[in-house]
């Protein structure tokens, strides 16, 4: 469906973006993640056919984007950062012009409108002109106008900018119901928005992809270790303190304080460690815990593997 | 209805919608029939009903350039102010079909305001004797003026962003081709033919004052008009990929 192939952009001699090469099949849904800056907005401009790119070959559908760019625009749905609506047109004429626009018959728009009125929850509002529309409602109308002309390919970039988190949740299930219909691409720097609408994702930095994946391909390539966190309440000496204990488990890599030895509050008497294992070492540690005195009150996965691996990828320092 | 009739549609109606375009007409018909009355009908002794007819236009076609000014100015700047200019870039629209849509719009808006003056006019024919050709003859003037006026407009628009920029280089460049009749004054040939040759108002309107159809005098207009759009849809060309 999508073909990049050693894909640069630059602006003077400033590099923006590559050289980059992916591909994305049919239906699938893939989220681009980067810090801002990092040139994703240029690679989802190069692919909506609104940016040139330096060198390289985009395909889409079979067709290069600098050969019929006229014919991959009516096969591409574009979602900007900010949704571009003009204020003084009612939602549903405003609809009706972008289907148009894209080379819809005034038939086809009209029966096309109140699938998308549907499909993105704006009929309460299509009266209205967009100036008065709040930014939930603005952002949902920029998503109508992307999948008006029922595009192969929906590119949306950041489409939870500036929602709150019930307007967010509601995109996000939105995305979600894209999904059967479109090839989606997302880009985002918040990591939820990726891993809970995408199959697939690729991380950018400094204009160039450093990873590519599943969720779980990504955390099985860069993190050999079992990570987790364990909570006790410790017992006081004789017994051994509760951090040598776990270090000295067979297996164990490492285990770090973290909560209220890091300055953040704690359940009084109570402490957690970070444990880095070689292999599964839950039960170990458990028992050695248990066996010295201490009472374990918790014990979890760490649930940022993926976050983790997106700062350590892009350079940054996890908090 | 291709992309240039739907792109006119939308911006035709957004003039009807928005403030600007009450304000524009109003101003232009209050100074129009103010300027009719005091150097037209309110002349002290006598003059002939086609020179009262003479002065009219004379008079509107000035203030049909200034409205065509300020009325192009938002055409390409606004959509690169809000953004709204991606929605055209990522659709499958020719460059040339966003320029002549928007300027088409700018246009028809402008002959309904010159429309509107025609009481004027017709005032005159009421109470003195002109020919029908010269009405005809004279509106098509304005019409003209204002569409090359207007298509300076759509160019400077083209270049900025910014609607004060717009402004700014289109009404240097108008001022300019207005500029060009009192040089052709001041000079001797050749130079005085080639700046009469380019003067936006000076002989080249002369005719539709009084009636007479040139062809010569549409081309004028009619080139000028082209260059400027050729010029505003090579600019968007160059930006739309950039």
């Amino acid at each position: 469906m999508v073909e990049l192939t050693e894909v640069t952009k630059y602006y003077g001699a400033k590099r923006a973006l590559g050289p980059v090469s992916f591909e994305i099949e049919k239906g699938d849904t893939v989220g681009i993640l980067g810090l801002n800056g990092v040139g994703k907005t240029t690679l989802l401009r190069i692919l909506a056919c609104g940016l040139r790119p330096s060198s390289g070959r985009v395909g889409i559908d079979g067709l290069d984007v600098l050969e019929n760019p006229h014919e991959v625009r009516k096969r591409v749905g574009y979602l900007p950062e900010v949704p571009p609506v003009y204020g003084d047109m009612t939602v549903r004429d405003y609809l009706a012009f972008v289907g148009r626009l894209k080379g819809m018959t005034g038939g086809s728009v009209a029966e096309r409108m109140p699938v998308v009125e549907e499909s993105t929850r704006i009929g309460e509002v299509a009266d209205m002109p967009a100036r008065q529309l709040s930014q939930g409602y603005r952002q949902r109308v920029g998503v109508a106008q992307a999948i008006i002309h029922e595009p192969d390919l929906l590119i949306l970039d950041e489409p939870t900018h500036d929602l709150d988190p019930v307007q967010i949740m509601e995109m996000r299930a939105m995305i979600r119901a894209l999904k059967d219909d479109h090839t989606i691409l997302i880009s985002s720097h918040i990591l939820p928005e990726i891993s809970q609408t995408c199959d697939r994702l690729v991380i950018l930095d400094d204009g160039r992809i450093v990873a590519s994946g599943t969720e779980s391909e990504l955390e099985a390539r860069l993190f050999a270790s079992h990570r987790f966190s364990v909570t006790v309440r410790a017992a006081a000496p004789p017994v051994p303190a509760p951090g040598p204990l776990i270090r000295g488990v067979a297996g164990v890599n490492g285990a770090e304080p973290v909560g209220a030895a890091r300055g953040k509050a704690a359940e009084a008497g109570t402490a957690t460690f970070s444990v880095d294992g070689a292999n599964d070492v839950r039960a170990e540690v458990c028992r050695a815990l248990v066996e010295a005195g201490h009472d374990v009150i918790a014990l979890a996965r760490a649930d940022r593997q993926l976050e983790r691996l997106f700062v350590g990828l892009v350079g940054g320092e996890a908090d | 209805m291709g992309a240039t009739g739907i792109i006119f549609q939308r911006e035709f109606n957004a003039y009807v919608r928005s403030p600007i375009g009450y304000i524009v007409a109003a101003v232009v018909l209050f100074i129009d029939g103010i300027l009719f009355f005091g150097f037209g009908l309110g002349v002290e002794g006598a003059m002939l009903s086609g020179q009262v007819l003479r002065r009219f236009f004379y008079l509107a076609s000035g203030m049909t350039s200034i409205a065509a000014v300020v009325l192009s100015l938002r055409l390409l700047a606004e959509e690169r102010q809000t953004g709204t200019q991606l929605l055209l870039d990522t659709s499958p629209v020719r460059d040339r079909e966003i320029v002549l849509g928007k300027f088409l719009a700018g246009l028809a808006f402008l002959s309904a305001i010159n429309l509107a003056t025609i009481y004027m006019p017709l005032l005159i024919l009421v109470n003195g004797k002109i020919a029908m050709g010269q009405i005809l003859v004279g509106y098509l003037g304005l019409t003209l003026i204002g569409a090359a006026v207007m298509a300076i407009g759509v160019f400077g628009s083209a270049l900025s962003r910014h609607q004060l920029v717009a402004a700014v280089v289109t009404s240097l460049v108008t001022g300019l081709f207005f500029l060009f009749t009192a040089l052709s004054q001041a000079m001797d040939p050749p130079l005085s033919r080639f700046f009469r040759a380019l003067a936006i108002h000076g002989t080249q309107f002369l005719g539709f004052e009084v009636g007479r159809l040139h062809l010569r005098d549409v081309v004028y207009y009619l080139s000028l008009i082209y260059f400027f759009l050729f010029a505003a849809t090579k600019v968007l060309e160059a930006k739309r990929w950039e």
